[in-house]
Order: C-alpha cells, then structure tokens, then sequence
C-alpha cells in the first residue's frame, strides 16, 4: 500500500486538536502537564465551546498554559484563580469558565479562594494537577508532599511534626454543600487518560446546564524533574506511592446522588 | 429636568453612583468605616433593574482578584474598602496596574498603622500615589472633599480608568464616607453592550472568535528585555495622564500671601481655616489638589512665585507636604500640619498653625 493511500483523510483516528497549537512546550519530559493540557483541548472542541471559554492559568509551571491552547485566557495571581472565575462566571454566565491550577497555587496560597468559590457553588471548572510539589520553582515542599519525601524545604524528608500532614484538599472540597462533581484521576495508562477526560467533560458540561454547583477535576500526576526519576519510574512511583494516599474516583457527584 | 436633591452618606453615594454610571460588578468586604457601599449595593439589589453583579467575597484579596477577573473579561468593575483592607488588595492593585486593566478602587481611609482606628485618618497617601504594591506604577487617585464628589468620581474614575487601561482609586476617608450631604446623582447610564465593549476593549478576555488572535491577560514577561519594553510604554502612558489629567481647585488664592494645601475632608476644613484666618487680616488661600496622582506640581510651583509660604495641612505626620516641597524646590518654606490616628484638627487650630509654623 502507497504512502498516499494511507494517509487519507477517511483512515484519520487520531490528530491533535486544532486549538492546540504549534508552541513548543516548555514541560519537562514525562510531565503530566502536557496531557491534561491536550485533553481539556479535545473537550473544548468536541463540545463547540472554542468561542465561548475562558481559562484562568495559575502561578507555577502551568502559568504558561495560554501559550499552548487557542482559547482567551486570563493569568491570576498565585492562588486566585477561583476568584477570577467566579467574577468571570458571573459576569459571563454563559461561558465555560475553567481554572487550571496546581497543588501549592490551589491547597496552599490559595486554600481560601478554593474553598469559598466551591463552597458558593460557582459554576466553574477547577482542574487541579497535584504531583505532590512546586516544580516552577525549583522543587519545594507543597501541601500535598508526601510524608518522607525530601524536598529542596525538607530536605530531610517531609515531617509531620514540622510540616503538617499532606493536604487531601479534594476530600475536604467533596464535603462542602456547593460542590456538584469532586473526582480524583491520573493520566499515568492510556485507560486513566480516558478516563480523566471523560471527567473534563462531565465538569465542562456541569459548569454550562444553569443547575449551578463547582466542579473540581484532580489530577494526581508526575513531575519527573522534582522527584528525580525517570518518567516512567515516576509513574510507578506515582502508583505506589501517591495512589495510596491519594486514591483515584469519584469522590462526590450531586447528579448521581455520590 | 429638575435635578432631584437628595440627602445621604459619602459611602451610599459611592453605591448609587456605581449602579448610574453602569457598573458591571461590585466585589467587597465588609470594613469599618466603608461597609455602607456593599450594604447599600445589597439593599437595592441592583442585579435586579440594571443586571450589575454584586458580590460579598471572603477577603479583600479574593474581591481585587474577583475585580481582576471581571476587568480582564471587558466588564466596568469595582471595589471599596478601608486602610487595613486596602493593603491586602495591593497585591491586586499591582497586578491590575501590571496587565494595564481598567477598575475603580475606593479606599475611605481610617487611622493606623495595623488595625490602627476607625476614625478618619488621611495617613494612606503615600501608598496610593507611590506604589502600595510592588512594581513602578500609578494610580490614577481622585480625592473626594464631598459627597457630591463621591457621587461624581465613580463615573470619573471609570473613565479615566478605560481611558488609559488603568486603574484608578477614589481615595476618600471616615468623613467623607460617613458625613450625609446633599448630592444630586449622576443621570442612569446603561451598561456597555457586547459591541460596546469589543469596540473599546479589543484586548479583551471574552471568548476568542475565529477572526483573532487568542487574547491573553496577564502582567508576566520572563524576557527581560520585553518587560523593560513593557515598563517603557507603562511610563509612556503616566506621561500622558500627568499631562493631560491634573485637576486641582483654588480657594481665596488670588491675592493669598499664604497658601494652604489640603485634600479630601481637610481641604474642607482648611476652608473654613481660610474665612477665619481672612476675618483676621490674614491673606491665606487654598489649593485643594483633586487628583493627587497626578499631582498638581505646575500649580504649586506657580504658586511658589506669589506666596511666603505654604501649610500642607494633613490628618497624617506628613506626606504630600513631600510632594508640596518637590513642586515648590526650595523657594518659599513649606511646613506640615497633622493630626494623627483618626483625631481631626478643628479650622481654629489650622489658623494657629498657620501662625506658629509659617508666618
């Protein structure tokens, strides 16, 4: 079979969404980023919503995430994300409005922008990649590193005596009254990505039926470069070490009475 | 049309003004003095005639961002608050400068430092014309000497605000904000329409359509060359306001020997200072500088070539009297004259400190 036939239009399955543009990424290899960043490209299309999305990019290596995606985008400050959204929200109640940000922008500086737009049941999407530490800068502590492990601001391994506990922040979002979609999913098998973009989806569609509520996507992901491993090393890691304390679900779904 | 005069509090002249002038949206906190501009806004309920969102947020942090977000999408948006919150919202305030938004801030200002008091205080002017937050920029800063004027400045700052894609403060304090004045309201004015705003905000976060460009709000640049570039064109466009947007108002200055400078409620009471002063022979005038940024520098440097001296007369231990001297650069004495921590000087005591610092 000739080069020509094969690449016909008719036998396509698969490209890269058209919004997703040319920008070499600035990702490390192996990072999650890069994934989530194309699943929530697909789900824009597929859903018709190019002209009507705006996103809010975070502070940390996510703030750059407008460089890749063609949609209109608003950059907050470290943790306001939320806050952005819900203004946005509400002065454009029918656009997908939808955050994008990490575990120190969203469970440390910005625990209290977090909880107060899911706790008023904005209509917003909030995907939220916890790979268990600040990677922008360098590798430090986030709320939601692991006991033990050893960051550049515990560099002898995190202790609980000294630092807190890592912060289940998505299990303290499933509780409040205004969330309508809490899940937790990974990216880390091919089946874990479908599975994480069905739930983009689920939370894209939540924000635009008028039934109100705030849907929040975690990601439990790799940073290959923070932790130091291989990316494939990280992902095992990642399913010994992380899934555990971080288990993969939904953790509330208001339509389905979870 | 006859004007309908009404009779109300700085802080509620603020609310009914925002929803004439069309604001889209109002997030605040509530603080001491200035909670009447939410609890008015709640009250009439504007989401239900004219569609402007009112919102209570958790924090003044959360309302300057949720102010951001608002500006950056193409709405007419604003906040208020007092002292203590007005410094959690510099982080805001700098951001908004950084990604040139255009919003209305009002701080109605109170003692401190820290929790400091609730009485009227004018010891924020520093933070407002020099920074506040991080980073070199400005704010446009309007201050109020009446509720009339606090009814007026919101359709100003708006203005001015979109004018130049800035933002722009209303600083008033615990007098103003509080004392009930006559006012007559701006006329309604509806909110921008959809064409409107494409029309004036191109740059705006609304959607992208598929005959542009992806717009993108943000103040981060990593290359710093480009950020130079970008701090380049922000000094450019301060040029311009300093140029064109100086507003000041001159009391009894004609054949003033002596000139006091005075803001917001102190000019009001330097007013009266200068008929007292006036009974007893004293020639003493007012220059009452309503943008303090910018600054009425030509004005005062004008002045420095027909008066003695000069009284910087405010409820602070001495901050504009800094930008009074850089105006007037050595040729006549410029003095201060405060009160401190929410005390407010009677006219009587600004006559005596005419006579003891500056004559």
């Amino acid at each position: 079979m000739a080069l020509e036939d094969i690449i016909k239009p008719e036998n396509l399955v698969y490209k890269k969404p058209d919004i997703m543009n040319d920008n070499a990424m600035h990702y490390c290899p192996g990072c999650s980023h890069g994934v989530v960043h194309k699943l929530i490209a697909e789900v824009i299309e597929e859903m018709g919503l190019v002209e009507d999305s705006i996103g809010i990019t975070p502070v940390g290596c996510a703030v750059f995430a407008y460089n890749y995606i063609d949609i209109d985008w608003e950059e907050a400050a470290h943790g306001r994300a939320p806050a952005l959204a819900t203004a946005i929200k509400r002065l454009r109640p029918n656009k997908l409005v939808f955050t994008y940000q990490g575990d120190g922008d969203l469970s440390a500086i910005g625990t209290a922008e977090t909880i107060h737009a899911c706790n008023r049941g904005e209509s917003i999407a909030i995907i939220f990649i916890n790979n268990g530490i600040y990677g922008m800068t360098g590798g430090q502590m986030a709320p939601t590193t692991l006991e033990g492990i050893k960051t550049a601001t515990c560099p002898y391994g995190r202790d609980v005596k000294l630092n807190g506990y890592p912060l289940k922040i998505t299990n303290l979002l499933k509780e409040l009254e205004g969330t309508r979609f809490v899940t937790r999913q990974s990216v880390h098998t091919a089946a874990a990505v479908r599975k994480t973009k069905k739930a983009i989806r689920k939370a894209f569609e939540n924000c635009l039926d008028g039934k109100g509520g705030a849907n929040v996507v975690e990601v439990v992901s790799t940073c290959s470069s923070g932790w130091k491993m291989t990316p494939a090393k990280a992902n095992k890691w990642m399913e010994e070490n992380m899934f555990p304390a971080y288990p993969l679900g939904d953790l509330r779904d208001r339509d389905a009475n979870i | 049309m006859s004007e309908e005069v009404k009779l109300m509090k700085g802080n509620e002249a603020i609310a009914h003004a925002a929803i004439r002038c069309g604001c889209d949206g109002y997030f605040g906190y509530p603080i001491t003095p200035q909670s009447e501009v939410l609890e008015t806004l709640m009250e009439v309920e504007p989401w239900k005639t004219t569609g402007m969102v009112v919102l209570q947020a958790e924090s003044e942090v959360s309302a300057i961002n949720m102010v951001y977000g608002g500006a950056g999408c193409g709405k007419k948006v604003m906040t208020s608050s007092s002292s203590p919150g007005v410094s959690l919202k510099q982080e805001g305030v700098s951001y908004l400068a950084g990604a040139e938004l255009p919003a209305l801030i009002v701080n109605v200002m109170r003692g401190g430092p820290g929790l400091g008091t609730i009485q009227p205080s004018q010891a924020d002017y520093f933070q407002t014309v020099k920074g506040g937050g991080h980073g070199d920029y400005r704010l446009i800063a309007l201050a109020p000497a009446s509720v009339q004027e606090m009814a007026d400045f919101v359709g100003l700052g708006f203005d001015l605000a979109f004018k130049y894609r800035n933002p722009a403060i209303i600083l008033a304090d615990g007098v103003i904000g509080q004392m009930m004045e006559k006012v007559v309201l701006p006329d309604f004015q509806p909110r921008m329409t959809e064409e409107e705003i494409a029309e004036k905000c191109p740059w705006a976060a609304v959607g992208k359509p598929k005959n542009r460009e992806r717009n993108v709000i943000t103040s981060l640049e990593l290359q710093p060359d480009a950020m130079e570039q970008n701090n380049i064109r922000f000094q450019e466009k301060y040029k311009t306001i300093e140029e064109n947007e100086v507003r000041y108002e001159e009391i009894m200055c004609d054949d003033a020997e002596y000139l006091l400078v005075a803001f917001g409620s102190s000019a009001r009471i330097c007013q009266k200072a200068v008929e007292i002063a006036r009974e007893q022979g004293i020639k003493l005038g007012l220059l009452r500088p309503i943008t303090l940024w910018p600054f009425p520098k030509k004005a005062l440097a004008d002045y420095a070539n027909k008066v003695k001296a000069m009284l910087s007369v405010e409820l602070n231990a001495g901050q504009m009297v800094e930008d009074v001297r850089l105006a007037v650069n050595g040729k006549v004495p410029v003095e201060h004259y405060g009160r401190l921590g929410g005390i407010v000087y009677t006219p009587d005591e600004i006559v005596e400190a005419v006579k003891n610092k500056i004559m």
